[in-house]
């Protein structure tokens, strides 16, 4: 026990120690923290639109204002809809919105009309999202025009038209849909990770890379008391980090503690004994800090992006479902959800909470297995 | 005896490190284990150290055998290996300290068996041990493989890239550590350190070519031979090699020692030397050193196979 705190004492002046290191550990995260959640932000402004009014009517005028007054559309007019297609093809609209001749005159007359919609969908999600926005207000638009001519209209189309339906939202857990309250706490999950996995396997190799584990293996230190005093302090600072973190989180975003702190510190310090693991896991196979900084960057890189941060999950096809059942960080990104902003208890994550620990049991164990200390 | 080596093999792949080499080390002793780069000087070590499991044969380091009863041997050695392996971004006494004390020991308790060394760069002692100069850092890694008070002392190299000086001041260090009952095993390229040990043994691609005491080693070589200088040295050799009298030349500083197969009658040498064109020739007996023994050694060995 004492040999182990005698490393750990060592670990800790070595990393204090080292100038990149303090950097790494409190200036970078937080800039990530910070730049991140504003920059995933999945709502989409200052759409170029186009719009080809060829009725030039009160309705058309109508209809064109209001999405004049979106904050989603920068509006533009061409006279034909070739010339906005034009503009989509140079790249100089996003879409382009078709008023045909004789709308009003049908709207009123025939009580229904059509408009068209042309959407450079090279962007799937944006084409999308235009799509859902300019629905929307031409939903308004009906409503508005309903309101104000029903009087005026035949009784057989008020009959036709009827009571209208409308379906309203409510987005539960994030009200308003505030896409910092969904980020930082993923974004969280990335520091932390990042930490513990890059800079224990790198701690690691680092010995074998300048030859002290030559020293060191020659010592009464056991293989156990090596591991663990080099994967302690960062096990420690992955915790911290996510303390400060959580601090930032709150005081920048005012991202909601719904559920209990000590429930994600709890899930946080089995985690990081996986990613630890998995960082021990990959400096067995590794000579050299530079070797093993690209095997973790490798695995990083693939757990980060289908972790759910970014994408859901759910969306992902099947096979890539499939693999997010072995993505640790998939398991703690919807963890940190669930209990930060859902107020999910114990008993909601205890399943997620035990396949984790038993993966951080495996991981170690293989590691641990892996790692020779005398060959 | 403190090391018994016997038999022991390894290879890496298809190439031979170490082939049935067996010798011993007795308590109290300077041994030193001499021989070029790649002759398996360090996969020794690396197994005597417990690092290492040999392929075939034994060791036994103080009665234990390195391979089974590692846990129990590790605190009886002081190693220090071929390549500095102290922590270069924690200072000199921070090194110490660390190594003292996952030994459950502490500077101030074998401060004595240390002073000696540590005194040196005791000055230094808040200096990052990666700002030492070379000679420093020897004596840094030096006091770190002695601050347990070791029974054996194994040195890879401790020697190779330090300067004349502080490798006469390193053996001195040495030489005194052996008085005070300490075995110390110390491999080392350079020939002329060789007399610097109680006892060596010559070791070449593999194979022991001879254990013997460096005076005895001397002893046995029966040849005649020659000291010869010329303008053109390169030359020379090649003019000796082609002589049939000779039975080996190797160049040795600025001069070639010469190794007759037979006798030779005066006068012969000067004049086939003359006849070949060399000028400012001074040809003179000398007395064989360690590395004229080697080099004789190795010829042997060769022309056995």
């Amino acid at each position: 026990m004492k040999t182990i705190l005698f490393i750990i004492q060592k670990e800790f002046k070595q990393i204090f120690r080292n100038k990149s290191m303090l950097p790494i550990l409190f200036v970078m995260p937080f800039i990530q923290l910070i730049i991140l959640p504003f920059a995933a932000d999945y709502e989409i402004k200052n759409i170029r639109l186009t719009i080809v009014d060829m009725d030039q009517s009160v309705l058309s005028r109508q209809l064109n204002s209001h999405f004049q007054a979106s904050p989603f559309f920068n509006v533009s007019y061409t006279l034909t809809p070739e010339e906005a297609e034009a503009l989509i093809q140079h790249n100089d609209s996003d879409l382009y919105l078709e008023i045909p001749p004789r709308f009003e005159y049908r709207l009123l007359k025939e009580q229904r009309a059509s408009l068209h919609l042309s959407i450079d969908a090279i962007n799937g999600s944006k084409a999308g999202v235009s799509q859902a926005y300019v629905q929307s207000i031409v939903r308004d638009f009906n409503k508005e025009v309903i309101a104000e001519w029903v009087p005026q209209l035949q009784p057989r189309a008020l009959a036709a038209i009827g009571q209208p339906v409308d379906i309203t939202y409510q987005n539960w857990f994030n009200p308003d849909l505030d896409y910092n309250t969904f980020m930082v706490p993923g974004i969280l999950v990335l520091l932390i990770t990042m930490i513990a996995g890059f800079l224990s396997g790198m701690n690691i190799v680092k010995e074998k890379e300048i030859g002290t584990i030559e020293q060191i293996n020659v010592t009464p230190i056991k293989k156990y008391q090596f591991v663990i005093g080099k994967l302690l302090p960062f096990w420690l600072l992955g915790l911290m980090e996510l303390a400060i973190g959580m601090v930032l989180g709150k005081i920048i975003f005012d991202i909601p503690f719904v559920g209990s702190i000590s429930l994600v510190f709890a899930f946080a310090s089995v985690y990081l004994l996986l990613i630890l693991g998995v960082g021990l896991l990959i400096s067995t196979f590794s000579n050299t800090q530079q070797q093993s900084m690209f095997l973790t960057w490798f695995f990083m890189v693939i757990f980060i992006l289908m972790s759910g941060l970014f994408t859901p999950i759910e969306s992902m096809p099947h096979w890539a479902q499939v693999l997010t059942w072995f993505n640790p960080i998939a398991y703690f990104v919807d963890v940190i959800r669930l209990v930060m902003l859902k107020g999910s208890g114990w008993v909601d994550i205890k399943q997620t909470f035990f396949q984790i620990l038993a993966f951080a049991i495996a991981v170690n164990g293989l590691a641990v297995w892996n790692y020779r200390k005398r060959s | 005896m403190s090391i018994t080596i016997s038999h022991i093999t390894k290879s890496y792949g298809a190439v031979k490190a170490l082939d049935d080499i067996s010798f011993d080390v007795s308590k109290g002793e300077l041994f030193g284990l001499i021989g070029p780069d790649g002759a398996g000087k360090t996969t020794l070590i690396r197994i005597l150290t417990t690092l290492l499991v040999p392929d075939a044969g034994e060791a036994r380091m103080l009665d234990l055998d390195p391979v089974k009863e590692f846990r129990k041997l590790r605190p009886h050695i002081g190693y220090m290996p071929g390549r500095f392996s102290l922590y270069q971004d924690l200072t000199v006494l921070e090194n110490l300290n660390f190594f003292a004390t996952i030994f459950g020991t502490t500077i101030e308790e074998n401060y004595d068996l240390i002073k000696d060394i540590y005194s040196q760069i005791e000055p230094f002692k808040h200096r990052k041990a990666g700002q030492l100069s070379g000679g420093m850092k020897q004596k840094l890694a030096l006091s770190c493989a002695m601050v347990h008070e070791p029974d054996v002392l194994i040195l890879d190299e401790p020697t190779t890239g330090v300067d004349a000086v502080s490798r006469k001041e390193f053996w001195e260090m040495l030489a005194r550590l052996k008085e005070r009952g300490i075995t110390i095993l110390v491999s080392t390229p350079y020939m002329d350190e060789a007399s610097l040990c109680d006892r060596v043994a010559l070791i070449q691609d593999g194979h022991i070519l001879q254990v013997d005491t460096p005076a005895s080693i001397v002893a046995s070589y029966n040849r005649q031979l020659l000291g010869i200088k010329a303008r053109n040295t390169l030359r020379l050799i090649e003019d000796l090699r082609a002589y049939p009298l000779t039975h080996s030349a190797f160049p040795f500083g600025e001069s070639v020692h010469l190794a007759l197969a037979g006798d030779l009658t005066d006068g012969e040498l000067p004049e086939y030397l003359h006849q070949k064109g060399h000028e400012e020739l001074e040809i003179e007996p000398i007395a064989p050193n360690i590395e004229d023994c080697f080099m004789e050694l190795m010829t042997k060995k060769q022309s056995d196979k």
